[in-house]
């Protein structure tokens, strides 16, 4: 399903390169669930932005669902999106759409009836539990439900994975919890998800592969938790990450 | 929603969402226009007015020795009907050219009547289609059999193609430098717009939405500005061309006696070319500033 051989990447700033990916190779199947953890900085991002096709590999190989990522033409990159759902850590929903415009929203994009629209978003919105909501605004909904907004926009093109970037940490533990059974519902019905996360609690307790990423690389891949003893995910390199956070300034003002 | 149909329908829903900086482009780019107007309709009557004034200097006079037998004057004048640029030949006797010169004189025409033989030469004239070849044809008409002198008014011909020429490209430089001003104007306008929407434009990439798709709304948008100021302009221009043509037009007429162009022609071609700029202007305008915010 995602496939990275030999992955490298590296951002070019005025203080020297910047480590994003090095020498990754891994392999995530269809219908996986899978943690992206590891430190601020240490090439989560960068992971999810290559299968996305926002930012290009220096070398290696990332295949899609069998399709070569990195050589990919600028008019393939939309259909290729199609494929993958995305989900923000900040919901990223339009303030001044309703809910139900929202979900619709990504179904215009690609083009689809009014007639699919209409049947498609109301059973997407009930799955996520929000079917009451549909004629209300983002600003008028708590964050967990404008949440289950974001992943209903997400799913309801049918993407053969989701991404969600750090999903619940912006919710209290109660509604990321509940999050977390939506994305496994979702799951469930045979998306792939991969999540990017720091919260250790939800990783333990969801007792799925964890790949963990340090400095560029893949220091832990198993099943069930990360090694808590040799990676604390939530607080390490405290001072690698601010420089980094810096270059990564700076190399988006290039 | 058809994708035309979402695309025009989210152009106006941009407009109506910044209206400020859309009339502030209108604004702009009918300004912009007017000047343009005001240019185009000088070079349109100075053209005009040129093609009179060279009308009266299209022909070439040889004048022929007395009593050049008529089978040579037939023959010069068969010869130079077959030059290149040469609309017509015309034997003209020294009768007919003192009946010319009197009706020329007018009322002081009696005091010719007093000359006991006429002086004119027998001539023959010929008119040019091409007034750049005037000279070529004057040079080789010099050569004809039984031509004693040429005459042309070389140096007026000139002098005028020099003064038009010159008006012309001067008139098309400001506009194109007018042109480029209103296409950064709109580029401003939409850049603003572009930026309104950031957020919705990165989701839409993020959700698979094609460049044009995203595109599409922007370039409808910077279309329906360019093509609205094109119209107020147009409407402006046609009613004060109108108003002074009504008013003074016919003074002017008769003073430099030369006709204006008339408001009803001039209003067809100038709306063309106002619609066709002011899209160009706005797609131009919008193009520029998507390039730089959705080169992915």
């Amino acid at each position: 399903m995602i496939d990275f051989d030999h992955v490298t990447k590296n951002y070019r700033t005025k203080m020297g390169d910047n480590i994003g990916l090095d020498d990754v190779t891994v392999s995530i199947d269809k219908g996986e669930f899978v943690f992206l953890v590891g430190p601020s900085g240490a090439g989560k991002s960068t992971f999810i932005k290559l299968i996305m096709k926002e930012i290009d590999a220096d070398s290696g190989s990332i295949k899609v669902k069998g399709r070569e990522v990195t050589t990919m033409s600028n008019r393939q990159i939309p259909i290729h999106r199609r494929n993958l759902g995305i989900v923000f850590q900040d919901f990223r929903l339009l303030e001044n759409k309703t809910v139900f415009e929202n979900v619709a929203f990504a179904m215009e994009i690609t083009h689809q009836t009014k007639r699919a629209i209409n049947r498609q978003v109301p059973q997407v919105l009930s799955l996520m539990g929000i079917s009451n909501y549909a004629q209300k605004y983002p600003g008028e909904l708590s964050a967990g439900e404008q949440q289950r907004v974001a992943i209903g926009r997400a799913v309801v093109n049918r993407p053969t994975v989701l991404i969600a970037d750090e999903p619940t940490g912006n919710l209290d533990p109660d509604t990321a919890w509940e999050i977390m059974q939506l994305l496994e519902q979702i799951n469930q019905r045979g998306t792939t998800v991969l999540m990017v996360t720091h919260a250790k609690d939800i990783v333990d307790k969801m007792k799925k592969r964890v790949i963990t990423i340090d400095r560029g690389r893949i220091v832990g891949d198993m099943q069930g938790a990360y090694d808590l003893h040799k990676y604390d995910i939530s607080g390490k390199h405290k001072e690698t990450e601010s420089f980094r956070r810096v270059g990564g300034l700076l190399n988006r003002n290039e | 929603m058809s994708r035309a149909g979402h695309t025009i329908a989210q152009a106006f829903r941009q407009i109506g969402r910044n209206r400020a900086m859309t009339a502030a482009s209108v604004f702009a780019i009918t300004a912009m226009l007017l000047i343009l107007g005001i240019f185009f309709i000088i070079i349109i009557n100075v053209n005009t007015a040129a093609e009179t004034v060279k009308k009266d200097y299209n022909t070439i006079e040889v004048f022929l020795k007395d009593n050049t037998p008529a089978a040579a004057v037939k023959a010069a004048e068969n010869e130079a009907s077959a030059w290149e640029n040469v609309k017509a030949v015309k034997y003209r006797t020294k009768e007919e050219a003192m009946d010319i010169l009197k009706k020329r004189w007018g009322d002081s025409a009696y005091l010719l009547n007093s000359l006991s033989r006429n002086p004119l030469p027998d001539s023959l004239v010929i008119t040019v289609s091409d007034l750049s070849a005037a000279n070529a044809v004057a040079e080789k008409a010099r050569g004809l059999q039984g031509a004693e002198d040429v005459k042309f008014y070389k140096d007026t011909v000139d002098k005028l193609m020099k003064a038009t020429n010159g008006i012309q490209i001067a008139a098309l430089i400001i506009m194109a430098f007018l042109i480029l001003v209103s296409v950064v104007v709109v580029s401003n306008t939409i850049k603003l717009t572009v930026l309104n929407r950031s957020e919705e434009i990165s989701i839409m990439k993020y959700v698979g939405a094609t460049n044009w798709f995203i595109r599409g709304p922007f370039l409808a948008e910077g279309i329906v500005i360019g093509a609205f100021s094109a119209l107020i302009s147009w409407g402006l221009v046609t009613f004060i061309y109108g108003r002074i043509i009504a008013r003074i037009g016919k003074d002017v007429l008769s003073v430099i006696s030369m006709p204006l162009v008339p408001n009803a022609f001039l209003s067809v071609n100038l709306l063309c070319i106002f619609l066709a700029l002011g899209i160009s202007i706005g797609a131009w305008g919008s193009i520029i500033s998507m390039r730089r915010f959705l080169d992915t």
